[in-house]
């Protein structure tokens, strides 16, 4: 026993994997998508057809919008609880406006602008105000949800113009417009986290916020940034919710903080800040997709499907850890 | 009973890459019972790696470590302790919340029946280890209220409670006053007598001469030789490390001086320093000298708009300037060399290139898109000006080793095109010939007509690279010397205040 302790880990660790390893860890959300991609093709077969593969980007659409402004706050070494309910409150504010009879972009603009307003107050508090990114969001969740209820009297908000929601529900050729949206926004979140100052600050705040703000950077500024940039992208999927239902519901987005986090996380961003990116955050979300669209087409148990899908995200973080 | 011609320690052969580097080849120690035995080499040499193989950090990828001349694996850190190998760390791992007697203690604590944690037990045990030491600290203070240098005598403490038979001891002496490096020097003489063996790594050559019986010797990854320092001298051993001969330590040059570049006048942080003023010329070095507490940093900290002024005002060029935060120093020309590379001087996270790039990386770019040509063009040019040790401008920062992650540092300043240089503890932690690289730098600076400001705890550097030197005690300016009337003894009466020089 004490003999398997002593040679036991040392010579696993000092196998001459090193260069497999190196692969592995650069590339091994990718190979356990493609995997998870084969075994599904194998245990379904139609699994692997392109109405499915469609669908499952249509659903995964809205949890990866909000993940990819979930990265931005994450790479700082923040945290954003408050998704869900900003999501509520810009689609009832949405919903409220077309209702009344107002044009479709004014809706949009007016769900979006009360995103940016959200996380804007998530920011101040946080930066000005010197609270913790977990406390200031999770009194923004609660907020943000009494709110919706305050707006929508606890009601549906019914009675939406076809264009807004074909939004939500619309093709063109064939792609889900849902996931034209998601691709847009990620495409403009990897341009900014790439190739762009902010993002440049971004993973210097959050891979040493004291290096960064010795070197001239605007900490608090940038910091605040973030959490609008969150807001915003969480109204944008409150758009593609709330056509995609036809309706505004005061009980939208609840917990899907969590789901954007594990899409943060599986995809490889550590919590800590500083290390992370965009093309693994949209690998995460479409695994956590992937994942449920498999156990429905297996007819597994929907009670089953939550912990295997909570073991498959566990497995995935203890892997990646492993290799690090 | 291990026979006497039997080590205490054997490292053979031992052999460690990482990805990219091979960090150690064919490497061997060997460490008797009651023997002091100095590991040195520059940075990058491969020490670190050697000691972390040993305390079960990494695995080895060959070789094989005897213990009294049997093979061990060591596979743990804890698995390290076990067998006897106690190590202090260079980074201290430190918990500030807990008290000091829970951090020597930690994952050991004495325990009662049931279970529950000793604490009696535990702070009689912790107080009679500092007294050991000659240390007056109250083992049930918090951690963190100590100074660093304090911090440092209790993981020295935490490392001789755990009985150990091999004490690693990496760079004890940085944060030390010179008594307390005295009193420390007393202990290993005390451990050795004991039968102890002790790895002591330094870049303060002159320690070794005075306190180690053998010296290996490591450069770029290989073993150099293991040598008895009685049949050795100082240049002998620097020119082993380096593997050539410097020709100069201190490579100053005489610059003619240009009009005042910073004038500070009656500067005042309150519990740090007060009523500071000095004039700094173009092309001039001034050197800030003083004990730890004596509030040197803070100065530099201060005029980079880094922590708040209480007091004062200061003129750059002539003309009054307001600086309430690092970014409006930046624009202003003014650049900060921090003390601490990894806590405040870098994203260890990031590449060369965005680090270099970091306070300027708004210039190289149009409407917040970084040009990337003029940005690898700028990062290019620093890494062949600096000759720094990089396989690519993309390489992380956490794994180059510490000559050259400060080169990161001060070509992240150079970039800046400052014309004030504020540089504390400039050459903190590096090794002899990346000190002289970073001295070259300076002088060329200076000819340029930066002014800089170096603050340091290293009697020879201020020596050597001021052209005037102020001395800070108890923040407060206690002595200004032309380069010419400086001398050792001057400058440490005056670091020490009359208190000490009236004992």
């Amino acid at each position: 026993m004490q003999f398997s302790r002593l040679y036991g880990l040392a010579t696993l660790r000092r196998l001459p994997l090193t260069r497999l390893r190196n692969v592995l860890r650069r590339f091994g959300i990718a190979i356990a998508f493609a995997l998870l991609l084969v075994i599904l093709s194998a245990l379904s077969g139609s699994f692997l057809t392109i109405s499915n593969l469609l669908n499952i980007a249509r659903q995964v659409s809205i949890n990866a919008v909000i993940a990819a402004g979930m990265t931005f706050v994450i790479l700082t070494g923040g945290i954003d609880l408050s998704v869900g309910s900003v999501l509520a409150l810009s689609g009832a504010v949405i919903a409220g406006l077309l209702a009344a009879g107002r044009p479709v972009l004014v809706g949009i603009g007016g769900g979006l602008a009360v995103g940016a307003l959200l996380g804007l107050v998530n920011g101040l508090v946080i930066t000005r105000g010197r609270v913790q990114p977990f406390i200031a969001t999770l009194g923004m969740l609660t907020i943000g949800r009494g709110l919706t209820l305050v707006y929508t009297d606890g009601r549906p908000i019914t009675g939406l113009p076809d264009p807004f929601v074909w939004l939500g529900a619309g093709e063109v050729f064939r792609i889900p417009v849902p996931v034209l949206i998601m691709m847009l926004v990620f495409l403009a979140s990897s341009v900014i986290l790439t190739q762009t100052v902010v993002g440049r600050y971004v993973y210097a705040i959050g891979g040493n916020e004291e290096a960064a703000r010795l070197s001239g950077v605007n900490v608090a500024a940038y910091k605040t940034l973030v959490y609008v940039i969150s807001g915003i992208v969480s109204a944008a999927s409150a758009v593609i919710l709330t056509g995609r239902l036809n309706s505004a519901q005061p009980t939208a987005g609840v917990g899907f903080e969590l789901d954007a986090i594990a899409a943060v996380v599986l995809g490889g961003t550590t919590l800590a800040g500083g290390e992370g990116s965009i093309s693994g955050t949209i690998l995460g979300a479409f695994i956590i997709g992937v994942i449920n669209n498999g156990l429905n087409l297996l007819n597994v148990n929907p009670f089953y499907q939550q912990v295997v899908k909570g073991a498959v995200i566990l497995l995935a973080v203890l892997l990646d850890r492993r290799l690090r | 009973m291990p026979s006497v011609d039997v080590p205490l320690l054997e490292m053979k052969g031992i052999t460690k890459s990482f990805p990219g580097v091979r960090a150690l080849q064919d490497v061997s120690l060997e460490v008797r019972a009651g023997e002091v035995h100095s590991l040195v080499g520059e940075n990058g040499a491969g020490k670190s790696t050697l000691i972390r193989i040993l305390g079960g950090i990494y695995p080895r990828d060959a070789g094989q470590i005897l213990l009294r001349g049997l093979p061990v694996e060591v596979a743990s850190p804890t698995h390290a302790r076990q067998l006897g190998i106690s190590i202090i760390h260079q980074e201290l791992n430190q918990v500030p919340a807990l008290s000091v007697a829970e951090n020597i203690f930690l994952g050991r604590e004495p325990r009662r029946v049931g279970g529950l944690v000793d604490w009696d037990e535990m702070y009689a045990r912790a107080g009679r280890l500092l007294a050991d030491l000659g240390v007056s600290i109250d083992p049930r203070r918090r951690l963190g209220t100590l100074t660093v240098a304090e911090q440092q005598l209790v993981e020295i403490a935490k490392a001789l409670s755990a009985d150990a038979a091999i004490v690693v001891m990496d760079e004890p002496t940085a944060p030390l006053t010179v008594e307390e490096t005295e009193r420390l020097f007393g202990f290993i003489h005390d451990l050795r007598a004991r039968d102890v063996g002790i790895i002591y790594i330094t870049h303060r050559l002159e320690e070794v001469f005075k306190i180690a019986d053998r010296v290996t010797v490591l450069r770029d990854g290989l073993h150099v030789g293991t040598y008895a320092i009685a049949g050795l001298t100082m240049d002998e051993l620097i020119s082993l490390m380096v593997g050539r001969r410097l020709t100069e330590k201190f490579p100053k040059e005489d610059v003619p001086l240009g009009p005042p570049v910073l004038d500070v006048r009656g500067l005042t942080v309150q519990g740090f320093f007060r009523d500071v003023s000095f004039i700094l010329r173009h092309g001039e070095i001034l050197g800030i000298a003083g004990l730890i507490g004596s509030g040197k940093a803070e100065v530099a900290h201060a005029i980079f708009g880094a922590t708040s002024l209480d007091a004062g005002e200061i003129l750059l060029d002539g003309r009054p300037v307001s600086i309430r935060s690092p970014a409006d120093a930046i624009a202003l020309g003014i650049g900060l060399v921090t003390e601490d590379r990894k806590r405040l001087g870098l994203v260890l996270s990031m590449s060369v290139r965005a680090n270099i790039t970091l306070p300027i990386v708004r210039r190289v770019a149009v409407a917040l898109f970084i040009r990337r040509l003029e940005e690898t063009a700028l990062v290019t040019q620093a890494i062949r000006d600096l000759d720094m040790a990089v396989t690519s401008p993309e390489q992380i920062v956490r794994n180059l080793s510490g000559g050259t992650q400060q080169k990161v540092v001060v070509a992240k300043w150079l970039q800046t095109r400052a014309r004030v240089l504020l540089m504390v503890e400039p050459t903190r932690g590096i090794d002899v010939g990346a000190k002289v690289e970073i001295y070259h730098l300076m002088v060329a600076l200076a000819r340029r007509g930066v002014g800089i400001v170096m603050v340091s705890s290293e009697m020879e550097e201020i020596l050597g690279m001021s052209d005037r030197i102020l001395v800070m005690h108890e923040g407060v300016i206690t002595a200004e010397f032309p380069r010419a009337q400086a001398t050792q003894e001057g400058i440490m009466a005056s670091a020490a205040g009359r208190v000490r020089s009236a004992v």
